[in-house]
């Protein structure tokens, strides 16, 4: 039987050095579901998506990933994963259909041109399509970033503070390919510190501060208003959480953890 | 179908660096300008004494090799690092070693190129007849680059991230290629007095010895440099 989960996580840590970057986080999203990371910058949600898209890994903790273990099926989970950052992870120097090729290639997915060429039509690049991506605007790498997206067709999606630096139409773009990655019955998961776009693309909301989760929200339980007055409490202040009195946690002199789960996602 | 995979993944890294060079001509312009510049101010610094220069020639020739392969080393990973583009090549799924030798041909490739430069530069500038050993030099100068590029490409990649890289990277390689770097002078000082190949042919087999050796360890350790 198939796991109705995308992402099911338990006590993932990470350590770098004597900092203890994320501590013992849990989360879950199932399959067709959009999941928020809500935090300030060093709450540990880059460092978290690191760890689920595999490209770290974990110093503690596991669980598993579209069905594969964290660890030890992280090839398999990286021909299942996208990951759409705000380093938009092209070369410069390359075109746009080179760049394709290039990653179509490292993927394990024939380079075929008409399918690079299709990829390129469905963002608008066509006519560009030879062009150096150095002289692409923001919008136009995070369009051709989506067009790579399109040929890896991944089920479960990443998405690093996804809406820096776009303009409105690379904005609507983008959260139409991520409705389009949903609508498939693929998943998502999001880190940014922007609660009104974040409002419009999740279903649940993961509150986090301090490498830590201390807050686990649906979305029909409330309005944007009440998740920016959730996020003020639970992310950025102290406030009813005797856990969060240190800004430096370090991983000698480990902290308990902070907040309160709700649910068991 | 394993190996077929193998072979595309690191055809296509190898035409990725050699096409973003071609375009951007930022690492071989540097490692040929440097490269001219180190033999002319070794010939200045030593005068025009022959019989001086040709004794410290075969050192010469490599000092000139491996500053500028050191260059090109300490540049190979730039493209990755522009837009955090390492990343994206961490979440490829399929073997790691393929990374590596695409680098490593790329590497090896480039140091090649300025190295065919430097070697008839360096026989006009220093007078030297390198005619009749140009076969097992250019024999020499393969096998000491493909040692010196293998461990360089493991290290290269190892402190990529780094910000103190330009002085990690030679720090860390030029010990570890002592071995190398001995066996291709030494090669180098037996075909160019003309003792030819036999002479030279135990640091031959000391030079494919530690291509070898590399050659086996370097890719098993550069996924464990990717992943940690």
């Amino acid at each position: 039987m198939e796991n109705r989960l995308a992402v099911e996580v338990e006590g993932l840590t990470k350590v770098f050095g004597a900092t203890l970057a994320l501590d013992a986080v849990d989360l879950r999203a199932a399959r067709g579901e959009v999941v928020a990371l809500l935090g300030p910058n060093g709450a540990g949600k880059t460092t978290l998506l690191k760890l689920l898209s595999t490209a770290l890994k974990p110093t503690a903790g596991g669980g598993r990933i579209l069905g594969e273990d964290l660890v030890k099926g992280r090839d398999l989970i990286r021909r299942k994963i996208g990951m759409i950052s705000h380093n938009h992870h092209l070369y410069e120097e390359l075109t746009a259909e080179e760049n394709l090729r290039f990653a179509a290639t490292m993927h394990g997915i024939r380079p075929d041109r008409d399918r690079i060429r299709k990829a390129l039509a469905e963002v608008g690049l066509e006519t560009q399509a030879g062009w150096k991506v150095r002289t692409y605007s923001t919008g136009m790498k995070r369009r051709l970033v989506i067009g790579k997206m399109l040929l890896f067709d991944p089920e479960l999606l990443f998405l690093d503070e996804p809406h820096n630096t776009l303009d409105q139409a690379a904005i609507a773009l983008l959260n139409g390919y991520v409705a389009s990655v949903r609508a498939r019955g693929g998943s998502a998961i999001v880190a940014t510190h922007n609660l009104s776009r974040a409002y419009d693309m999740a279903d649940r909301f993961v509150l986090m501060r301090e490498g830590a989760v201390t807050r686990r929200i649906e979305k029909d339980r409330l309005m944007v208003d009440q998740l920016r007055e959730m996020y003020t409490r639970y992310a950025e202040n102290d406030d009813g959480d005797p856990g969060a009195a240190s800004p430096a946690r370090r991983a000698g002199g480990r902290e308990p953890r902070v907040g309160v789960s709700e649910g068991t996602w | 179908m394993v190996v077929a995979e193998v072979m595309r993944r690191t055809w296509a890294m190898t035409w990725k660096d050699v096409r973003v060079e071609l375009r951007a001509r930022e690492r071989m312009n540097a490692m040929l300008f440097f490269a001219a510049l180190v033999l002319f101010i070794f010939n200045f610094a030593l005068g025009p004494d022959l019989s001086k220069l040709r004794e410290a020639a075969p050192g010469l020739l490599w000092l000139a090799f491996l500053f500028t392969g050191m260059l090109g080393l300490g540049r190979s990973f730039q493209a990755e690092r522009e837009n955090e583009c390492f990343e994206e090549l961490l979440l490829t799924p399929g073997d790691r070693e393929s990374l590596y030798f695409g680098k490593l041909a790329g590497n090896i490739l480039f140091m090649v190129m300025a190295e065919a430069l430097i070697l008839p530069l360096f026989a006009i500038l220093y007078n030297l007849e390198i005619w009749a050993a140009l076969p097992g030099l250019l024999l020499v100068a393969f096998l000491g680059t493909v040692g010196f590029s293998t461990i360089g490409t493991l290290l290269a990649a190892m402190t990529a991230h780094l910000r103190a890289r330009e002085v990690m990277l030679p720090l860390l390689l030029f010990p570890l290629t002592v071995p190398v770097i001995l066996g291709s002078v030494k090669a180098t000082e037996a075909l160019l007095s003309g003792g030819g190949l036999a002479e030279a042919s135990h640091w031959v087999k000391l030079l494919c010895g530690f291509d070898v050796v590399f050659l086996v360890i370097c890719p098993l350790a550069f996924e464990f440099v990717l992943e940690e």
